[in-house]
Parts: C-alpha cells; sequence; structure tokens
C-alpha cells in the first residue's frame, strides 16, 4: 500500500519551453494535419502568437522534467504497475511556441478499490506562463495495479 | 441556464466522426518521443510481457490527443475551456479508432455561451476506451 502520508505533498514544479520542432513532432505523431499546428502562419492568421501547443501537449512537461518518474519511485510504484485512469485539462490562456510553461503538481488524493488490488493517485497541477498567468490546470488520476 | 439562442450550435448536433487507421508500433514510438512518455510498456513487448501484458498498448494520452483532434477539428483550440476523459479500456495494436462527439447542452457559464460535449472513442469493433466531456465556447 503506498503510505496515505504523501497526500498534499507538494511536487518540484518543472519548467518547459514550448519549441517549435517539438509541437511539429507532436502534431505528427497524433496524425494532425490542421496546419494551425505546424505552420506559423496559418496559426497566426488563426489568432495564435505562433504554433499553439494542442490540448493535451502540457500533460508531457513533467514527464520530461523526470517527475513523474521521481514521484514513483517516492511513492515505490514500479512504472510496470500503472495505468492512466482519467485526466483532466480547465484552460484559461492558449500556450505557444516559443513560451515557458511552468508546471506545478501537488498528490491531492491516494486512496484505493477491491481491498487494495487497485490504488489510484490523484495529482492535480497548475501550469502557468513566465508571466506567472495562469494557462492550465491539470488533473490525473493514476491507476495502481497491485 | 439553458439557452437556445445565440449560436448555431443545438443540443444533439454531432461532431464529425473521426475514423483513424488501425494503431501500429510506429505510431507508438512516435508518441512516445513526441510526448515526453517514455514508459516501456508501450514500445518494448519484452518488458510488456514481464509486466503481464500480452503486448504493447496504446497510451492513454495519444487516445486523449485524438479526442482532442475530434473536438479542434469542430471548433478551434481557443474555445476550448474544459477537457476531461477516463479511460475506460486498454487500446491495443490493430484497433482502428472510431471517435464521436454529441453537444448535450448549450449553457452559460462565465459571461459566455458554451456547448457540453459528449466525447467517446471506440474501437473498430464498436468497444468503448475512452469517454469524456468537452465545453466548448461558442461565442
Amino acid at each position: 500500500m503506498i503510505d496515505r502520508s504523501w497526500i498534499g505533498q507538494e511536487l518540484p514544479a518543472v519548467s518547459m519551453t514550448l519549441e517549435r520542432g517539438r509541437l511539429r513532432f507532436f502534431a505528427k505523431a497524433i496524425g494532425e494535419t490542421d496546419p494551425v499546428y505546424t505552420d506559423v502562419e496559418a496559426a497566426k492568421r488563426a489568432g495564435y502568437a505562433d504554433l499553439p501547443a494542442p490540448p493535451t501537449f502540457l500533460f508531457g512537461a513533467e514527464l520530461d522534467g523526470g517527475i513523474l518518474d521521481r514521484l514513483l519511485a517516492d511513492l515505490k510504484v514500479p512504472i510496470a504497475k500503472i495505468l492512466h485512469g482519467e485526466q483532466g485539462f480547465t484552460y484559461y490562456r492558449p500556450a505557444c511556441a516559443g513560451e515557458t510553461i511552468t508546471v506545478q503538481s501537488r498528490i491531492a488524493d491516494i486512496f484505493d478499490k477491491k481491498n487494495g488490488a487497485l490504488e489510484f493517485i490523484v495529482k492535480t497541477s497548475e501550469a502557468r506562463n513566465a508571466a506567472g498567468e495562469r494557462v492550465a490546470e491539470l488533473r490525473s488520476v493514476i491507476v495502481v495495479r497491485n | 441556464m439553458t439557452t437556445t439562442k445565440k449560436s448555431s450550435v443545438s443540443v444533439g448536433d454531432a461532431l464529425p466522426e473521426l475514423k483513424l487507421p488501425p494503431i501500429d508500433r510506429a505510431t507508438l514510438a512516435l508518441f512516445a518521443g513526441a510526448s515526453g512518455d517514455h514508459n516501456p510498456i508501450h514500445i518494448d513487448l519484452d518488458f510488456a510481457r514481464r509486466a503481464g501484458m500480452n503486448d504493447v498498448f496504446a497510451h492513454g494520452m495519444l487516445g486523449m490527443a485524438w479526442v482532442g483532434r475530434l473536438v479542434t477539428a469542430w471548433q478551434p483550440q481557443s474555445k476550448l475551456r474544459r477537457f476531461d476523459v477516463r479511460f475506460g479500456a486498454i487500446t491495443h495494436l490493430g484497433n482502428a479508432p472510431v471517435l464521436n462527439g454529441k453537444v448535450l447542452e448549450v449553457l452559460e457559464q462565465d459571461g459566455e455561451t458554451r456547448a457540453r460535449v459528449q466525447i467517446e472513442m471506440r474501437n473498430h469493433y464498436g468497444e468503448s476506451k475512452i469517454q469524456g466531456e468537452a465545453l466548448v465556447a461558442l461565442d
């Protein structure tokens, strides 16, 4: 069982600078063909400052920063046992190429079902731009198959 | 509060369906690199088998990214206010995703007219894989 005293723990903040090349790579990987996501001029015509990060892209900031790996190590959860249960985003403003986004998370809850056969880690995150403006909130539920 | 005017979007409207080709290993490898999710369970067959799986399987967030495409192909991303999904079942190699959405409600919230949209990803057998909702501004 995961130590419940981790509930409320804040995780280290991580910053990610959004790069055009990475955003184009992401667009290719998900089969996105809307030029808004790959062509800077199309993005600007659509009202964005530069290529916008697609709706789910910021989930990767903490993966890039090694935060999830460290969290699993701290909680003594092997990566082979986790599944993604739920994911949510609330959006406040777009995040575009050239911006540096800082993501800060906390462990909102840990609970179990089926007499501990499944444990659930709820993580909530705030993403802010360099001006400190809130870009998005994220909520993740990680399922641990014990 | 529900309203029926101010927008051409109505309750019951369907989003244009998005049908994708069968999922292959190359797509999972590309998504691992592009998304930053390097969990080997999605890209290394040996690791997946040791973890008790028959094979590698799609990242949940790959499916959610596809659901995002469904929504942003319908309304621009700048209108997206909320996006929540539940990963109901593992999406396997060879599954050809079929994505659909439907407007459940048109409401006034935070000073704008928004559509609450039900979204779902199924595989080509019709098995539901991802279920969720998006909140999209219509003004």
